[in-house]
């Protein structure tokens, strides 16, 4: 029970992250910008905590900004038509810079390790660990069995028929992109508060991108992309098991693993024809 | 003619205007600081520091644009840089009784080759296999970034084995510096020809037009049975090449040596070198140029406060959301409601 606490610790920030970014691809969206939007949360997650004492308070702010910050992509990827990878690569660079050069004006660039207050657990597992297997279940509710989640699908696969239909394709993408972001925030917030207890610069190192392989894995179904993602927190995990058991490899392989293993699964399914058709593509109203 | 003076004066003045509004943001003395990054990177020695900062910025950043103008959103400069630099590590390990005349070049060569294969490999993903090159270019970045610390503290670790480096390499296999005073070395001039090179191939040879439009119109290509596969394949491989370039560039004209914290992260700040540059080579150069002129402004910037080169990525990534943003806005303005 106790190691699958620990897998389901380390996979909770890719799942959230890649539960969002499910609902963010179905409406028709491919946010690069969740790395620097779960960056800047475990970041500003963290400087919360630490200003406050309060994890809790520090969970909340990081999914403000995580909102935030993907609702500044929304104005440019929705409202301005402006290509989505290219305003999702500056985010990231926007989150690394930010976060990068606050820390060193906050805490110096010494290096110096800093911890702040976790939030409680009970056997491994925590609000947020628990929070993200009921969340993967009710978006998949939410998505298949309500009129917004229709609309929102739709707006990924027709939206011409979609604005036909009454609905405003924008607005869909708004809070398509306003969900990915909080929880996006949450997954770097609970990094920083529930798996490290502090922040390291670029300390979500890549794990924004395995979360978007992990929704093409998943094939845009938020369950199966946690359960992607608990592959990736067990594979993340094994470099801690190796340390222990003395196994006689490079522990550089242990880290690359769950990159390498997010390469092969996609190498594996292919783009396939589950991806929403207009996915990744800015919709023009017309009048 | 005149219009892309009148962009690139724009451009350049939104830079500026950035520039400040980010120094006055986090609270800096804005004359002050503006001093200083103009005394580190335009004055007597500041001008070659910005050379030597540029030179890896605007060949990565040529990378890019050849990349990108074909519609491949390669974003693993990082990892293509890391591994070109491996290669040429490697050639110049093994290598080590070639004449140093003769060996110089293969080191560059061998990083060009390693990084245009390490690309390779997210190009054939994608043409095979469909996967997308954002997602498997920055995976790659990691698994490039553990290969590059497994090897400087294995096979190509230091002779005394105690840090976690390769060994240096003579004097004789460093680039020539111009001048005894500054570590402008000739890696600027092989810049400067990529930038011509990239030029006329893009603009002037047949596979340059085809790429190009590939890039533009993968319709129209395939109307035209340009089968955009290979051309893409082709496009990273030259993109990574340039990257493990770059790399091969810094190797020999400045660390000499390859250790933990190489790269500082050119391979990722190229890609806003060439959306700043607008996707030209011509205008990866001058953004090449004003930011390693930003690089060695920062870096005497960093002397005086705790405010180091981070703030070149604050800057790209506001002046790259900015731009886009607008370019957006002036298209969105223009296009007619008919044509759409």
């Amino acid at each position: 029970m106790n190691e699958f606490a620990t897998i389901l610790s380390y996979a909770a920030p890719v799942a959230l992250a890649a539960i969002g970014e499910t609902v963010v691809e179905r409406s028709g969206v491919i946010h690069i910008g969740i790395e620097g939007g779960m960056l800047a949360g475990a970041f500003f997650a963290m400087l919360t905590t630490y200003a406050t004492g309060s994890p809790w308070l520090g969970i909340g702010v990081g999914v403000v900004v995580g909102v935030l910050l993907a609702l500044l992509s929304a104005v440019f990827c929705v409202t301005l038509l402006a290509d989505q990878v290219v305003i999702g690569t500056a985010v990231n660079l926007l989150a690394i810079g930010l976060t990068r050069t606050l820390f060193a004006l906050r805490f110096g660039a010494s290096g110096q390790l800093l911890s702040v207050e976790k939030i409680p657990s009970m056997n491994g597992l925590d609000a947020v660990t628990i929070g993200t297997v009921i969340l993967a279940v009710l978006v998949h509710l939410a998505l298949t069995r309500t009129g917004w989640g229709l609309a929102t699908r739709s707006a990924g696969e027709f939206p011409e028929a979609t604005e036909a239909a009454g609905y405003s394709v924008a607005k869909l993408r708004y809070g398509a992109l306003a969900f990915g972001g909080a929880l996006a925030g949450l997954g770097g917030a609970y990094l920083s508060l529930g798996i490290a207890g502090s922040f390291a610069d670029n300390m979500t190192a890549g794990r924004g991108f395995v979360a978007i392989a992990m929704v093409t894995f998943g094939r845009w179904k938020p369950v199966w992309a946690l359960l992607a993602s608990l592959l990736i927190g067990w594979v993340d995990s094994l470099q801690f098991t190796f340390q222990t058991k003395g196994w006689d490899a490079p522990f550089q392989l242990f880290v690359a693993l769950p990159y390498l293993v997010a390469l092969l699964v996609l190498a594996g399914v292919g783009r396939g024809a589950n991806a929403p058709a207009a996915l990744a593509t800015p919709f023009r109203r017309s009048r | 003619m005149k219009r892309v003076f009148v962009e690139g004066g724009l451009v350049l003045a939104g830079l500026l205007l950035i520039l400040i509004a980010t120094i006055a943001t986090f609270g800096l003395p804005v004359g002050e600081s503006l001093r200083m990054l103009a005394e580190g990177s335009l004055s007597g020695g500041g001008l070659a520091r910005t050379l030597v900062k540029a030179t890896p910025l605007i060949l990565a950043g040529l990378g890019m644009v050849l990349a990108w103008r074909a519609g491949i959103y390669n974003i693993g400069g990082e990892g293509q840089y890391l591994v070109g630099a491996l290669g040429g590590a490697w050639v110049a390990r093994v290598g080590v009784a070639v004449p140093a005349l003769v060996l110089k070049p293969l080191v560059l060569i061998a990083a060009f080759l390693a990084g245009g294969l390490f690309a390779a490999l997210a190009g054939l993903l994608m043409v095979k296999r469909h996967v997308q090159v954002v997602i498997s270019t920055i995976l790659l970045n990691f698994v490039a970034l553990q290969f590059f610390n497994w090897a400087v503290t294995g096979p190509l670790q230091e002779a005394s084995r105690r840090l976690p480096q390769t060994d240096r390499v003579p004097d004789s296999l460093m680039l020539f510096r111009l001048d005894r005073q500054n570590d402008l070395h000739t890696g600027v001039f092989v810049a400067l020809a990529s930038v011509a090179v990239v030029t006329v191939f893009l603009f002037l040879t047949p596979t340059g037009f085809r790429l190009r439009l590939v890039g533009d119109n993968p319709r129209a290509a395939r109307a035209n049975r340009i089968e955009p596969g290979r051309l893409q394949l082709l496009a990273i491989g030259l993109s990574g090449g340039l990257c493990g370039l770059a790399a091969g560039i810094e190797y020999l004209g400045i660390t000499g040596q390859l250790g933990y914290g190489f790269s500082q992260q050119i391979g990722f700040l190229a890609i806003p070198v060439a959306l700043l540059g607008g996707l030209h080579p011509i205008g990866a150069l001058f953004s090449g140029l004003y930011f390693g002129a930003l690089f060695a402004g920062s870096e005497n910037l960093a002397r005086f406060s705790g405010f180091g080169t981070t703030i070149v990525f604050v800057i790209q990534g506001v002046a790259v959301i900015g731009f886009v943003g607008l370019r957006a806005l002036i298209e969105r303005r223009r296009t007619p409601e008919a044509a759409l």
